[in-house]
């Protein structure tokens, strides 16, 4: 039990921790320390992925994973949250919710995050996003008085638990179909006894409840209103870390299934056609959008889009790429945010149209947003571009290059609302400028972001080599 | 006459109750009424854990969601004093009509693989249904086999503890709310 | 007349329809979520189902965690609640609909 809790070290750290975390903010009501030891346990889980050697395994019987697709997803959700945090305390002091146990719900999501990042059985999956989506969705409702905020929570609320009764049916009918619940015990009875119907509604009704949660069409009419009246730094962190965590757990389920599925045409043609709907309505709605935040929540819903199309693909190259993709995305979608952020004032100056000649006051904060905003867009050679280039390969690979075609036209569709903002503060006449909002951290933060962000789109290498190698040996 | 046993005819009698009062919950126009019909609802439930031998989920559906979660739902009705829903069975519009339908094909598709395609998967020997009910066998699965989910969902217990208070407490006090980030 | 699993995963099937039914129906806040609850029971009455007809005890571990869950929810659900009506004084979800297209 011992070698459990250190081959499941980094969960072990973060639970150890959050304890530390409310017994110091119920005695010391410091926001501000809070925040630090916040911001210290994230990096102490992001230690521990690197310096604990994992081999590839299970842990506690059959419900964790070890190994580099764990430690992989770990990564992207300690990052996520470790940015946000450093993100989010000029923005809490300004909105007047300075309080610590912002950071404490925080972090508990992020756990919620590990868990499902590594399951391997459907109870855990199951806890691990009961446990992220409580925690976000209060943190949506976090502005109190403000009525938009209120509303956003009740609907992500109202909806999310609406998904998570789908889910759970699948689950409860996947658990009838084949008697087990652990994922590998789950594959082995499908080849046994083969796949029944009762498996196959089963199934259906768990990816509705994955399908809500990375916003894919249909069930994406949450995530506009939710983005927008949550807090800036909350929809940072629900636009990625739950996203990425989503899409860890469907890559565990999927890539457990297929091994009784082997290339199954049915999964792949349905998740192709909800990839083409997700890429259309998430970019051909962004175009309308004046509100940055909004356009942003759009924006999530087209990127979800492209990550589909690797799920499509579901080959390891495919779920590789998801991974790589999960990463860059975490990455330039917190720094955009983190730049409006800096710049809202109580909800007005959100639009793109109020970041009119913004290089002229604050170049710095612009030339970050632009280096954010040509990422989104897929441009080389920043990293977005090879997270797209890796997921519409791994598509034409598996004989889906119809697909890749679609994503590529959507990818240039979006080229366009992407940059209109860096051409409003490029090159358009500054309005009675907006005044900067950063302190040190976060403007430290967001410059490491953007030079990060450069840095994988000039050198992928290493970080691609680590996802292809997580996911080579991800299922035995 | 066909035969009835007594554990059908609890069956029939449970699964009646269970039918009207789910009926009635979202059919009411009250919603202390919709509260009541679910905690029928549960009562009922928690008889038919017992006709399936879960004697210990029986208990816990009990005290836990007709016990706990029920007195909180009136707790919270009561004390917003909410009016009844005007206009409930006016409103016969196109979307309702939509939801209706859909519901009503999940449903017959459900029954429809449910009725003739359950797949017959061996039960697990070595093992009695009346015997792994009880609460002595699930405290020994939940510290051997199921330990870790089990420990791990305190922190989803912590997380809501922490998130119910944050959004519902009153006044934080001045001094918190306006905190200056001095690092 | 034998009661076999199909008629217990009848009623349960019923249970979750009438469950989605008033989610897309109501427009209380709380009878939604009361309505969620109903889903969340119907599942677990399947899951018990499958237990003791599959003489496993995993499906009622997972149910010990539904309920847990669900009683999480609540508590955070019936906080967002009390939360929106300290604005507004209405639950009701047409009118709270502020954050249009």
């Amino acid at each position: 039990m011992l070698n459990d809790l250190l081959l499941t070290l980094p969960i072990t750290i973060a639970t150890v921790w959050v304890l530390v975390l409310i017994l110091c903010e119920a005695f010391v009501h410091n926001a501000n320390l809070t925040r630090w030891l916040t911001a210290i346990g994230f990096a102490g889980i992001i230690a521990s992925i690197f310096l604990i050697p994992s081999p590839e395994g299970y842990a506690y019987g059959t419900m964790l994973r070890t190994g580099t697709f764990t430690n992989f997803s770990n990564f992207i959700f300690a990052v996520s949250g470790l940015l946000v945090v450093s993100i989010s305390d000029k923005y809490l002091e300004e909105e007047e919710i300075n309080f610590g146990e912002y950071y404490i719900i925080l972090f508990i999501s992020t756990i919620g995050m590990m868990l499902m990042g590594s399951a391997a059985n459907l109870s855990v999956i199951f806890i691990g996003l009961e446990t992220m989506s409580v925690a976000l969705y209060t943190l949506a409702g976090m502005l109190r008085k403000d009525v938009r905020s209120n509303e956003a929570a009740m609907k992500y609320f109202l909806l999310g638990s609406f998904a998570t009764g789908f889910f759970l049916y699948g689950i409860a009918l996947i658990y009838g179909a084949t008697g087990e619940l652990a994922l590998p015990r789950i594959a082995a009875s499908l080849q046994t006894n083969g796949v029944s119907t009762l498996f196959w509604i089963g199934l259906s009704l768990l990816m509705i409840g994955f399908l809500f949660k990375v916003s894919a069409v249909p069930f994406h009419q949450w995530t506009p209103d939710v983005y927008e009246g949550s807090p800036t730094t909350a929809a940072a962190f629900m636009s990625t870390g739950s996203k990425a965590a989503a899409f860890s757990s469907l890559i565990i389920v999927l890539s457990n299934i297929s091994i009784a599925l082997p290339n199954n045409a049915v999964l792949q043609t349905a998740f192709a056609y909800i990839a083409v709907a997700t890429m259309a309505v998430g970019n051909i709605t962004a175009l309308t959008q004046d509100n940055l935040k909004r356009m942003l929540a759009y924006s999530s819903i087209a990127h979800a889009g492209y990550m589909l199309v690797g799920i499509a693909a579901g080959s390891n190259e495919g779920y590789s790429g998801v991974l790589y993709y999960a990463l860059i995305y975490t990455l330039m979608n917190v720094g955009a945010f983190g730049v409006i952020a800096v710049l809202e004032r109580h909800r007005t100056l959100t639009n793109a149209s109020d970041y009119a000649g913004l290089f002229k006051q604050h170049p710095l904060l612009a030339g970050l947003m632009a280096v954010f905003m040509f990422s989104l867009a897929g441009l080389p050679p920043f990293g977005g571009f090879v997270g797209k280039y890796k997921v519409f390969a791994a598509a034409v690979e598996a004989d889906l290059t119809w697909l890749a075609i679609v994503g590529v036209l959507a990818s240039v569709v979006s080229v366009y609302y992407y940059l209109r903002v860096v051409i409003f503060m490029f090159m358009r006449d500054p309005e009675p400028a907006p005044q900067a909002n950063a302190n040190a951290t976060g403007s430290f933060a967001l410059v490491a972001i953007a030079v990060i962000v450069f840095l994988m789109g000039i050198f992928p290498t290493e970080v691609l080599k680590l996802a292809d190698n997580a996911m080579k040996v991800a299922l035995k | 006459m066909p035969e009835i046993n007594l554990s059908t005819a609890f069956f029939i009698g449970l699964g009646s109750l269970t039918i009207v009062a789910s009926l009635g919950t979202i059919l009411s126009r009250s919603p202390v009424t919709s509260a009541l019909f679910l905690v029928l609802n549960f009562f009922a439930l928690g008889g038919i854990y017992l006709l399936l031998e879960a004697q210990f989920i029986a208990v816990v559906q009990v005290i836990v969601y007709a016990g706990a979660i029920m007195v909180l739902f009136l707790f919270v009705i009561m004390l917003l004093n909410l009016e009844d829903e005007q206009r409930l069975t006016e409103r016969y519009d196109v979307k309702k009509g939509f939801a209706i339908l859909f519901a009503g094909l999940l449903l017959v598709e459900v029954l429809y693989v449910v009725g003739l395609k359950t797949p017959a998967i061996a039960p697990r020997l070595g093992t009695v249904a009346a015997e792994i009910g009880t609460a002595k066998y699930i405290g020994q699965q939940l510290l051997t086999e199921f330990l870790f989910p089990f420990e791990i969902i305190s922190v989803l217990l912590l997380g809501a503890i922490v998130g119910a208070v944050v959004l519902a407490k009153k006044n934080f006090g001045p001094e918190r709310a306006t905190a200056k980030t001095t690092l | 007349m034998e009661i076999g699993m199909t008629h217990y995963l009848a009623l349960s099937a019923f249970m979750f329809t009438t469950g989605v039914i008033g989610v897309l129906t109501r427009r209380n806040a709380i009878v939604i979520f009361m309505s969620i609850e109903l889903m969340l029971n119907a599942v677990n009455l399947s899951l018990v189902t499958f237990s003791h007809y599959l003489n496993d005890v995993q499906g009622q571990m997972l149910v010990f965690f539904v309920m847990t869950v669900a009683a999480a929810e609540a508590a955070v659900g019936l906080a967002i609640v009390i939360s929106m009506f300290r604005n507004k004084q209405t639950i009701n979800i047409d009118e709270i609909n502020i954050l249009k297209y």
